[in-house]
């Protein structure tokens, strides 16, 4: 299948994301118990779903990058893990935003799904001082790849924990028969869903594509002026090998 | 199997020469249990509030031992000599899990009876306590193993060892405190809910054994 370049990948993103919150706030019904601060949950969901599907992904890149050694494995997983760890602090944030509109608390700790987000949450963000703390790249990357198996394999098994240990508060929309969602709010949710999953795919693009284009310009400068040429900027974000990086 | 035992006789031999981790472990299990007693002002403790204090107190120094799992291969070069040997390194990752395992048990074995005549009025729920945490132990023995091979190159091992292991511990933590919790409320132990606790912890431990035995090999690597 051959990608899309950048800039059509970015139009369609845009123009999902744009008729998404149309329908979200012209097209959805208003929810009969919560109103309309249910809304967030088209905000809030599929960017959770995002995070998590971007740090699944991140193992399977880390897995490949174990098997292959090819550097732009690893610098995918890194990428990965860096957006959705960004997508989680939205989550977090949009989640106490509804926590508060709906039960008067900011933060509730008897609710598995949001504290069960939270530790995958604080876990990936240990990611960034690990690498931080390994000089030697290679090792690096080789290290981060096994953090990101180890953390994705561990996701499901804190869902189910933290899910076993408290009682239900959290809307489990989807756990009923048909999904739960009535029919127009079921499509304003999935066209939520492929824009938030769009965007997280296009932002994976645009930061791999700064990596590639830093790494080039560093090696040219580097051909050019000899060893006086400024040292790579960050001591962890893994160099991205001068070849295109469309996956 | 022999290079298990070797790794393993190895360092029960060593720490049983130069008893670096496991005075230091029980000293400090006391001490925080001392510090509870203040933190918390209170002089007995049950349910959920003893199985707490024990958990948080049993981790914080396993970590001790954690932290200190890796130091002789890397001070002394054992890790060129593992590299080396003609041997699968998932052998080295079960030995030196298995020696934490044993590190814990004997903590506990010493922790588990002044907890008790410090905190508790009935000791009935010590018994079926200390098997719920020999699993406990067994999954923090395996991701410790892991976590500390991991950060034994890294420069700032002693924050990357805590840093990144909590946060992997939490549903452990959750499954063992919940079990833990009916053994030792005040009317004396209940057993019910400990079978689906007890599956969970075993869950854990399987998982991160598998995860241990798939990666293990890419830590060592030089």
């Amino acid at each position: 299948m051959k990608v899309p370049s950048l800039r059509v990948q970015s139009a369609a993103t845009v123009a999902i994301i744009v008729t998404a919150f149309a329908l979200v706030f012209f097209y959805a019904p208003l929810d009969a118990d919560q109103g309309f601060i249910q809304k967030i949950f088209y905000l809030h969901v599929p960017l959770a779903i995002c995070a998590l599907g971007g740090f699944v992904v991140a193992a399977v890149h880390a897995i490949r990058y174990l098997r292959s050694r090819d550097p732009v494995h690893d610098a995918r997983a890194y990428v990965a893990i860096h957006l959705s760890v960004i997508f989680g602090v939205a989550v977090l944030i949009t989640g106490s935003i509804w926590a508060r509109a709906s039960w008067g608390k900011w933060w509730v700790w008897d609710e598995p799904t949001l504290v069960s987000f939270l530790i995958v949450f604080l876990l990936y963000a240990t990611y960034y001082p690990l690498r931080y703390a390994i000089e030697d790249r290679d090792r690096q990357a080789r290290y981060a790849s096994v953090f990101a198996i180890m953390a994705g394999a561990f996701v499901p098994l804190n869902f189910a924990a933290v899910r076993l240990a408290e009682p239900l508060v959290h809307p489990r929309v989807f756990a009923t028969a048909n999904g739960g969602l009535p029919g127009d709010m079921r499509l304003t949710f999935l066209i939520c869903l492929a824009g938030m999953a769009l965007l997280w795919l296009t932002l994976v693009r645009f930061e791999l594509a700064a990596k590639s284009a830093s790494a080039r310009l560093a090696r040219l400068r580097r051909a050019l002026e000899g060893e006086s040429a400024p040292a790579q900027r960050s001591r962890i974000a893994p160099a991205v090998p001068p070849r295109t990086v469309s996956s | 199997m022999t290079a298990f035992r070797a790794v393993l006789a190895k360092d029960l031999r060593v720490e049983l020469r130069t008893l670096q981790s496991i005075p230091a472990m029980a000293l400090f299990a006391i001490t925080t249990f001392v510090l509870f007693r203040y933190g918390l002002d209170r002089t007995t403790l049950t349910g959920s509030l003893a199985a707490g204090v024990l958990l948080a107190t049993l981790l914080f120094a396993a970590i001790l031992a954690i932290n200190r799992l890796f130091a002789a291969e890397r001070e002394e070069g054992g890790f060129d000599a593992m590299r080396l040997a003609p041997i699968d390194l998932t052998a080295v990752f079960a030995a030196k899990a298995m020696g934490l395992l044993v590190y814990f048990v004997i903590l506990e074995g010493i922790a588990l009876p002044i907890f008790g005549v410090f905190f508790l009025d009935d000791w009935a729920g010590l018994a079926p306590l200390a098997g719920v945490l020999v699993l406990a132990d067994a999954g923090i023995a395996l991701t410790g193993a892991l976590v500390s091979a991991l950060a034994a190159h890294s420069r700032a091992r002693e924050l990357v060892v805590p840093l990144v292991l909590l946060p992997l511990l939490v549903p452990l933590m959750v499954a063992a405190a919940n079990a833990a919790e009916p053994l030792l409320v005040a009317g004396g132990p209940s057993f019910e809910g400990l079978g689906s606790w007890l599956a969970v912890l075993a869950l854990y431990d399987m998982t991160f054994a598998a995860v241990g035995y798939a990666v293990f090999d890419f830590v060592l690597e030089d």
